[in-house]
């Protein structure tokens, strides 16, 4: 469906790509994971067409990202970033309604059919009851929420999320977790994310891309991706891997732990 | 009630200020009205009702015609025209540098068409006549350049913007000073101006305006989409299909058009580009389909408003309005930040 082919971007010193190869197959829900600096955001971005590649070229549904047009592109893909300004004085339904831009020409204004789009679109995130309230009233995940029913009353075939649950506490990181399943399951999106939180990756996703210094060093499914070897040539941590119901969970071992519960007390949900 | 709960469940999907934006936009359009009435009867010589009536239909030359065609009309026409331009440029500007203090002055307009009108006033009094367009061309120029300069790697970011107009404006700004030294004999002729003035405005300023101001100010309606979606963030704009750079380029220069227009005939009016549209967003909130019209409408009525006062109140001596405006406007600006306590939709 999307497919990176030997992209190398140069961004700054420290977000680059090198010779990136990625297939994304339709239906699946993709995470890419990896430390600060990895490249994982810079890849997400390359593959929405917010930055473009020194070399190398990325292909979305057989043809070159580079010919579909910025509302064609938009009707097809969809992509949250990682810190959608926050301080919008805009209700709920409002900045839903910015969904259907790409399916408007200009001056075109909303019609039944739109309604009824971000009518769908406000459902499944489960926020109808607050369409009329304000963004700077919501909490953070229902805020997020906004913003991925924003993302959807796009229509998009491909959803992409920049580190989608980031300053959300356990309750909305899972809310927002559901919510993607939801929409891989129910709705056929596919999805690709960047999360922090490994266990979370492993957890929701069908795959699992770890990144390091700009190129892509393990893809696979979760239950091969992550294995000690991963962790420490990855985040270099030694790390031991526990099986629960076929779903694997990481935990740091011993000898990093001084430093891991001094950083479990402040951030107890990051990876 | 009796189907009470039927008329509840089948109950429209209304924004929270709904009623707020409406009961605003009926009250500023009554304003417009009332605030034209009571400018074109004020002034040193007191018209009646009739007789103002009497004044506009009746040919001949009575004196009340020439008090309401010559001397209050072509103030109200300019002065609603010129508040407007300006009002809207600054609903634009914050929009588009999404930046609370952005105003038509931080692309340069204002010092680009204020170096026109000294270099005009001063070196060159012979082409005083052709000090309108002469200012227009320096503004709009000067903008131009603005954004020329602040482009860089395929992009202008709003920050670059505000900061390389900080640059040319204090080039500007210093060219004219240079000038002013250097000629301080001539300064007079210029003072008004700079500090803003409507008073002299005749009925051919006034037709030019109506000429070149409407189809602006119609054409800032197309602004009012963009605007918003910019606000959204550059990377939003972009995922959702919009051209952010061909869009910012068009705000930039609708702003640039209708600051330019109403600073050619005005002068510097500063405080209207700046102050009302916030004060229309903190009453309507943060949707430019209502705050750009209303910002004019706002700013039309403000400014005939305040022209009235400046005329009226320090009689037979004339205020120019630029200064009452900023004395009488900053205190209440303040008033209102106190009150609402934050910077309306800016708060973040």
């Amino acid at each position: 469906m999307l497919s990176v082919r030997d992209v190398s971007i140069r961004h700054s010193e420290l977000f680059a790509l090198r010779h990136v190869e990625l297939e994304i197959h339709e239906g699946e829900i993709v995470s890419i994971i990896g430390p600060n600096g990895s490249g994982k955001s810079t890849l997400l971005k390359t593959m929405a067409r917010l930055l473009s590649p020194l070399e190398g070229a990325i292909i979305l549904e057989g043809r070159l990202l580079d010919l579909w047009g910025q509302k064609e592109l938009a009707q097809t893909l969809a992509m949250l970033p990682q810190t959608p300004h926050h301080g919008l004085d805009m209700t709920v339904r409002e900045l839903v309604e910015f969904g259907r831009n790409p399916h408007k020409r200009w001056l075109q204004t909303l019609d039944h059919e739109d309604e009824r789009v971000i009518d769908w679109a406000l459902d499944v995130t489960n926020l109808k009851e607050m369409e009329n309230r304000f963004l700077p009233s919501l909490s953070g995940g229902e805020r997020q929420r906004a913003w991925i029913a924003m993302a959807i009353a796009q229509r998009p075939k491909i959803l992409l999320l920049d580190e989608p649950t980031t300053h959300l506490d356990i309750v909305h990181q899972l809310e927002v977790m559901e919510l993607v399943h939801q929409l891989n399951k129910e709705w056929g999106v596919t999805v690709v994310m960047v999360l922090h939180d490994v266990n979370q990756a492993a957890q929701y996703s069908d795959r699992l891309i770890a990144m390091k210094q700009g190129t892509i060093v393990y893809d696979g499914p979760p239950q091969q991706v992550m294995c000690r070897q991963m962790f420490e040539e990855v985040f270099g941590v030694d790390v031991r891997i526990v099986y629960d119901d076929n779903q694997p969970f990481f935990f740091p071992r011993a000898k990093t732990f001084a430093v891991v519960r001094s950083v479990q007390r402040y951030t107890p949900t990051t990876g | 009630m009796d189907g009470h709960t039927t008329i509840e469940l089948q109950k429209p999907r209304r924004h929270p200020y709904y009623r707020r934006r409406v009961a605003t936009a009926v009250i500023l359009t009554i304003a417009v009205f009332i605030v034209s009435i009571y400018s074109i009867v004020t002034g040193s010589v007191k018209l009646s009702l009739p007789q103002v009536w009497e004044g506009l239909m009746r040919e001949g030359s009575s004196s009340v015609r020439t008090i309401v065609w010559d001397l209050r009309l072509p103030r109200i026409i300019v002065g609603m025209i010129v508040g407007m331009c300006l009002a809207v440029s600054g609903t634009i500007m914050q929009g588009v540098m999404k930046n609370p203090l952005a105003d038509p002055g931080i692309i340069g307009v204002s010092s680009g068409a204020a170096l026109m009108a000294v270099i005009i006033t001063i070196l060159l009094p012979k082409y005083i006549v052709v000090l309108p367009i002469a200012a227009f061309v320096g503004g709009f120029a000067t903008a131009m350049l603005v954004y020329a300069l602040s482009w860089q790697g395929g992009g202008s970011a709003p920050g670059r913007i505000i900061l390389v107009g900080v640059a040319i404006n204090a080039v500007v700004g210093a060219t004219m000073s240079a000038i002013m030294l250097l000629y301080s004999d001539r300064v007079q002729a210029v003072l008004p101006w700079m500090a803003g003035v409507i008073g002299g405005a005749t009925m051919e300023q006034a037709k030019m305006l109506l000429i070149y101001g409407i189809p602006a100010l119609v054409l800032s309606l197309f602004a009012i989409k963009p605007v918003r979606l910019l606000q959204l963030g550059d990377d939003v704009a972009k995922l959702l299909g919009h051209r952010v750079e061909r869009s910012r380029f068009f705000l930039i220069i609708i702003s640039a058009l209708l600051t330019g227009i109403a600073v050619s005939v005005s002068g510097l009016i500063g405080f209207i580009g700046l102050v009302i549209p916030h004060v229309v967003r903190m009453i309507v909130g943060q949707d430019e389909r209502f705050v750009l019209p209303l910002s004019a409408l706002a700013g039309g009525a403000f400014l005939v408003l305040a022209d009235t006062f400046a005329r009226s109140w320090f009689d037979p001596v004339e205020l120019p309005v630029g200064l009452l405006l900023s004395f009488l406007g900053g205190p209440f600006f303040l008033y209102i930040l106190y009150k609402r306590g934050g910077l309306g939709a800016f708060r973040s």
